[in-house]
């Protein structure tokens, strides 16, 4: 049986504990190589590819589309094509006897607030101790479940902390400044009260701001459709994330950030809906659209800075990203590795997230 | 983020607004309980424990414990409102309710508009309601039809804690009287609610299932029958909206008719007497302006037209359960044409 190969549901998200296939992609037979798409994983937070772990051909579909079933339950298996019907059967039977679903919620990490000099800063951490520090700073209006399928992927290496920034998530509500550099103050904050020292850094789109005004205190940059490289924004979504009320609305407004909206699910919007809600948020999300998009444009560039920087720096972007243009990734310093994604929006670290994990490996030099 | 009771979401909520506001007190029977007795203090925190910890956390001055005289208090309650006070008065049983209607009726909900718009009367008057209880008759009523007919008052049925809680926040800041029903068979119910304090508009209705075929209003706790009932027709191929108003007045009429437009079938269910309440204004509003895009008749899943029973067996055949809205449902989805492409 040494060219069997088992597919089981991914854990994508630290969090997940079930998830249902939503589409097999590939039918039972046909061939399939390492890293393509065999079946489309729906949680109640948002639906995501699967990526084959070998190359062979489907020989199995174990699990029906639209059934939940536990983490780690046998969904399918890949044969190299030495395997009969009888050996597969035995597989199965015997990967079957043998799983025990993970005992709920006893081994998902939880995010705890740490106390800094700007307030409380939610992290969630997760990788071994001894590891390099890598820091994952979400977006505008974003938190730290944003990088829900890229952290665990990143903490196999690094000691990884993604926060919450000032006016989002469990986060203080009261904002330091809303500029790049307040914001970014509030990120060296959070690494003194933790004692982390340099550290390898990942932001997205308005994180990725925060993280180039950081780069001084990095070992390498990795800059998800950063903010800061270019004049443009939609200011669409920005305005009409602040003003959306209702799941329709917000519904709506959401499926911006994707290259395919049906991605989306309810529970990510509800939970979109919940944050906004809470005491503060709703100032703190106009006090930074107007620090740093007033008049519909971003008003601060970081070009310079980015120019400047010693540190290995990944620019990633979405071809498809309609929140701020692919363009902003062109004529970028030499020094800078460029790394544009096809048919992929605004948020590559949930839709690319194994392509961008590998991206991320290599430009921190693991 | 954690989960908590529907009564730890109450108890977060005032006691969050205490902490932020001076002016917010507390005041009714055995609120703390103890008050003027040797013995315990804080013994009782309300007749099922709500308010539990008020006391001892923000003191006699703001927790007030009073005497068994609800048109006393709750009229003490509606002028310190008026003068600057943010109180939360409780009522216990919105069934003794009665005793101070003219404190409610015209007072408190008519102050801001009998002094020409310069009186604010910020008064939440917490209260429970509805059946299950083994509470009998004089323990058991969902009068809310009657609060929501009066103009001038706010009207709030949380359907959960985390609902409770935003809603309770909400309440409490609102410049107007508000009445916010508790159902008594929620407080033990858990839900994630947020640590920090959040709120709840008035007047936006909430989805807590969106489909295709069939539309189901549904108030308090019969929210989460009706979600259950949407749940097992889904399974049968009836695809449904359910609605949560979250407050009867002001009253999200106008996503009821859109969602009324999009399936062309309604189920309303209230747990509510049949006559002159929730179901039937909803009903009649929907008749009145969404006529054309029904299909088949409105079907309304209420309890029937009596006291609510003592008798353990014939409490449970008087309160609607799932069976009866799924079967209200079926009905309404085999009557009428289909829905038009």
């Amino acid at each position: 049986m040494a060219g069997l190969r088992a597919l089981v549901m991914p854990k994508m998200g630290l969090a997940m504990t079930e998830g249902m296939v939503a589409a097999w992609r590939k039918a039972p037979g046909e061939p399939v190589a390492a890293g393509e798409d065999v079946a489309d994983i729906e949680t109640s937070k948002i639906t995501a590819g699967y990526e084959s772990p070998a190359t062979g051909s489907l020989r199995r579909q174990v699990v029906k589309p639209g059934v939940m079933v536990p983490v780690g339950t046998l969904i399918g298996v890949i044969d190299d094509g030495t395997a009969d019907d009888a050996e597969i059967d035995a597989f199965i039977a015997a990967r079957q006897a043998a799983f025990v679903p993970a005992a709920e919620a006893a081994s998902v990490p939880a995010p705890v607030r740490v106390a800094t000099e700007i307030g409380p800063v939610q992290v969630l951490e997760a990788g071994p101790q001894e590891a390099a520090p890598l820091v994952l700073i979400h977006g505008f209006g974003g938190d730290l479940n944003n990088w829900l399928f890229l952290q665990p992927l990143l903490a196999a290496r690094f000691r990884t902390f993604a926060i919450d920034l000032p006016g989002h998530g469990g986060s203080t509500k009261t904002l330091p400044g809303g500029n790049f550099a307040a914001l970014a103050r509030a990120v060296a904050a959070f690494l003194r009260a933790r004692g982390i020292g340099p550290a390898h850094l990942v932001g997205h789109s308005l994180g990725g701001a925060v993280a180039l005004a950081l780069a001084p205190q990095s070992l390498s940059l990795s800059l998800i459709s950063p903010a800061g490289l270019g004049a443009e924004i939609n200011m669409d979504y920005i305005s009409g994330f602040i003003a959306a009320r209702r799941a329709r609305e917000m519904q709506a407004v959401l499926a911006m950030l994707f290259a395919d909206p049906a991605l989306i699910g309810r529970d990510m919007v509800e939970g979109v809906l919940r944050y906004k809600r809470l005491d503060g948020v709703a100032a703190a999300l106009q006090a930074i659209a107007a620090a740093n998009f007033a008049n519909g444009r971003q008003n601060t560039s970081l070009r310079a800075t980015l120019a400047a920087i010693r540190v290995p720096t990944l620019v990633v972007w979405g071809e498809a990203d309609r929140i701020i243009p692919a363009a902003h990734a062109d004529a970028l310093p030499a020094s800078v590795r460029v790394v544009r994604f096809p048919e992929t929006g605004h948020m590559a670290q949930m839709e690319r997230a194994a392509d961008l994990a590998r991206h991320i490996l290599d430009i921190a030099g693991m | 983020m954690a989960r908590k009771s529907f009564r730890q979401a109450v108890n977060e909520a005032i006691s969050q607004e205490m902490a932020r506001d001076p002016r917010v007190i507390v005041m009714g029977e055995d609120i703390a309980g103890g008050m003027g007795a040797p013995g315990e203090d804080d013994a009782w925190g309300g007749p099922l424990g709500v308010t539990k910890g008020l006391m001892p956390q923000f003191g006699r001055e703001r927790v007030l414990d009073t005497p068994i005289t609800e048109s006393g208090f709750i009229g003490a309650a509606a002028g310190a409102a008026l003068t600057g006070l943010r109180p939360i008065a409780d009522l216990m049983f919105v069934d003794f309710m009665g005793v101070c209607f003219d404190q409610i009726f015209n007072q408190a909900a008519k102050f801001k508009y009998m002094f020409g718009g310069k009186a604010r009367t910020p008064l939440v008057i917490r209260t429970m309601y509805g059946a299950g209880f083994r509470a009998a008759s004089q323990h058991s009523q969902c009068l809310y039809p009657l609060f929501t007919h009066v103009p001038g008052l706010k009207v709030v049925i949380p359907s959960s804690p985390y609902e409770a809680k935003g809603l309770m926040i909400a309440a409490i800041r609102d410049d107007d009287p508000v009445i916010f029903f508790e159902h008594k068979m929620l407080y033990d119910v858990e839900d994630e609610v947020p640590d920090e304090p959040y709120t709840l508009p008035f007047g936006e209705a909430n989805l807590t299932r969106e489909g295709e075929d069939l539309t189901i209003v549904a108030l308090g706790r019969m929210v989460t029958l009706a979600n259950e009932a949407a749940d097992r027709l889904g399974g049968q191929g009836i695809s449904c909206t359910v609605i949560d108003p979250r407050t009867t007045s002001p009253l999200d009429i106008e996503t009821i008719l859109e969602e009324v437009r999009a399936t062309g079938r309604l189920v309303v269910v209230d747990e509510a007497s049949p006559r002159c309440n929730m179901a039937t204004d909803i009903s009649a509003q929907v008749a009145e302006r969404a006529f054309e895009a029904l299909r088949a008749p409105i079907r309304m899943v209420s309890p029937p037209h009596t006291p609510v029973p003592f008798s353990p067996a014939l409490e449970d055949l008087y309160v609607p359960d799932v069976e009866k809205i799924i079967q209200a449902a079926r009905t309404a989805m085999a009557a009428g044409g289909r829905k038009a492409a």
